[in-house]
């Protein structure tokens, strides 16, 4: 493991942020269980559950709390000059610092996704969904660590995203699911394992292609950003 | 060896200029980088260490830049104001990280060396979040110097440190210089630059208003009347002897003895025991009272 990759990991479970991270998944997985031991019917409780809840908030939501807690966390606490006075290619910080993130989102989401789809549908649902998750996490993580060196307000911009843009411009301006995370989630998921409870509004290759464009892209901007790394005087 | 230098930096933020137009070049020894609070020390600082782009200038170690340019800090360290450190790490994980992250040979051999280098081994064990201030610095000071960097920075080493700390921390910075490194320190406390360092790089509103040895640059300040805190057998008889003096501008006769006001360093000294002798006056004591680097500065940032 480098040594970035263990810093980065050892700063994100050593933040009571990361406690954060626990109810939403729980709550999706606590969902699952009632609606399956209740006897509810799949087509009822399953869009809402797996995709209004797991796909369109604990998804983005864990990877934001991750993606802008990996860098941005140490930009706020100034820890991130310890980092950057090493004489390291940029790329060697981001990319680690990605991995992590998208590792770490991509289990705490991927894992009661599948368990919430095998008690939806199947086995297959389940391993779909995990898998969609685990791309929609890097793409998520990609653009959220971007985001913690383009902005000062992280968090805040990723919400205005995650809630207005996919959440609600989603629901009555169609032409915004092209530029929704969540929807190339949805497609590729529903690609893995064709069921009547994922409601796709893209194509297949436009959201292979955006899912990776979106990674590499915003990979390539946190790379540039960090190179150009301005730590602010006191007269700013 | 190796030289930072900086020509024609200037760094603006919007309508706000924070250093103005400062060239310098910095070899090795110990130099102080010395201003009242706000003159601009840090963000100097962050353009030497690249990580502010200067607005005008450039700023190169060795004729390399600075900025954007990580490959530098094979022979450049920081030590940074804001007192950031992982809390969650112990001191030897800390330093231990900085030597592998430095991809340094022997990472432990070296994080030990430093560790020892700032005296923190019996606490190298415990987290840095349980430190008092002065540990932490310490702590990061020998993150910084875990690579033996030929070029130290360092913003405001000494904040928070107890006498022994701030000694300690001098004499290291004195060795490090003495050995050939290139150690600029900045400071707002007088008496610290003065204790470490006789060259100093003074900034007052983003400007560089001296720099050089404290000592020289007060007395070209021809224009500044030099004081002398005289004593003698005959305080009295000397004074009237003195005023007499076309290089004397005032005398002042308290009962500690006398201030003399001297427009003119070389005449006055060579004039005094001209005169005591003439008169059978037995000079005492005769000390420069505004050589200290407070009243350089002061002189400097009044001006």
């Amino acid at each position: 493991m480098s040594t970035v990759t263990w810093i980065t990991a050892r700063g994100l479970f050593g933040r009571r942020r990361f406690l954060l991270l626990l109810p939403l998944p729980l709550v999706l997985l606590g969902l699952a269980v009632l609606c399956r031991s209740l006897g509810v019917d799949p087509g009822q409780w399953g869009p809402p559950v797996l995709v209004g809840l797991g796909l369109a908030v604990v998804l983005p939501v864990v990877a934001l709390i991750i993606g802008t807690g990996v860098l941005g966390a140490e930009i706020d606490d100034g820890t991130v000059v310890h980092i950057l006075t090493k004489p390291l290619p940029r790329w060697q910080i981001v990319l680690p610092k990605l991995a992590v993130a998208a590792g770490v989102t991509a289990v705490t989401v991927a894992v009661p996704l599948y368990v919430a789809g095998v008690l939806a549908d199947s086995v297959r649902l389940g391993l779909a969904l995990a898998v969609a998750a685990a791309l929609g996490a890097l793409a998520y993580s990609a653009l959220f660590l971007a985001l913690s060196l383009v902005t000062r307000r992280p968090v805040l911009l990723g919400l205005v995203y995650v809630l207005i843009w996919e959440g609600l411009l989603g629901n009555f301006v169609s032409g915004t699911k092209v530029l929704s995370i969540q929807q190339y989630v949805i497609a590729l998921a529903d690609r893995i394992a064709p069921t009547g409870l994922l409601e796709t509004s893209v194509s297949v290759p436009v959201a292979s292609v955006m899912t990776a464009l979106v990674s590499v892209g915003f990979t390539v901007l946190a790379i540039d950003r960090l190179r150009s790394f301005s730590v602010a005087g006191e007269t700013s | 060896m190796s030289t930072l230098s900086l020509t024609g930096v200037s760094r603006w933020y919007g309508n706000v200029v924070a250093v103005n137009d400062i060239s310098m070049a910095l070899g090795p020894g110990v130099t102080g980088l010395l201003g009242p609070n706000g003159a601009g020390k840090t963000t100097l600082l962050h353009m030497m260490a690249g990580f502010l782009a200067p607005s005008r200038g450039t700023v190169t170690l060795d004729d390399e830049p600075t900025w954007r340019n990580p490959d530098v800090y094979r022979r450049l360290g920081l030590v940074s104001e804001r007192e950031a450190v992982q809390g969650f790490l112990t001191a030897y994980e800390f330093v231990l990280a900085s030597a592998k992250l430095h991809r340094l040979p022997d990472p432990a051999a070296a994080a030990r060396r430093a560790i020892d280098l700032v005296e923190l081994e019996s606490a190298q064990d415990r987290r840095i979040g349980t430190y008092s201030k002065g540990m932490r610095q310490r702590a990061r000071v020998a993150a910084a110097l875990v690579h033996d960097p030929q070029v130290l920075l360092l913003d405001e080493p000494f904040n928070g440190m107890d006498p022994r700390q701030r000694l300690h921390m001098m004499q290291l910075l004195h060795t490090l210089g003495d050995a050939g490194r290139t150690i600029l320190f900045s400071s707002h406390i007088l008496e610290e630059v003065e204790q470490v360092s006789g060259t100093v790089q003074v900034m007052v509103a983003g400007r560089l208003a001296a720099s050089g040895d404290f000592r020289t640059i007060r007395r070209l300040m021809t224009n500044r009347p030099h004081v002398f805190a005289v004593r003698s057998t005959d305080d009295r008889a000397l004074a009237v002897a003195l005023i007499a003096e076309a290089s004397v501008s005032g005398v002042e006769l308290d009962p500690t003895g006398l201030t003399v006001r001297a427009g003119d360093y070389g005449a006055f000294t060579r004039a005094l025991p001209r005169i005591a002798l003439n008169k059978g006056i037995r000079v005492r004591q005769l000390v420069p009272s505004d050589e200290s680097l407070e009243s350089v500065f002061s002189y400097l940032v009044e001006a």
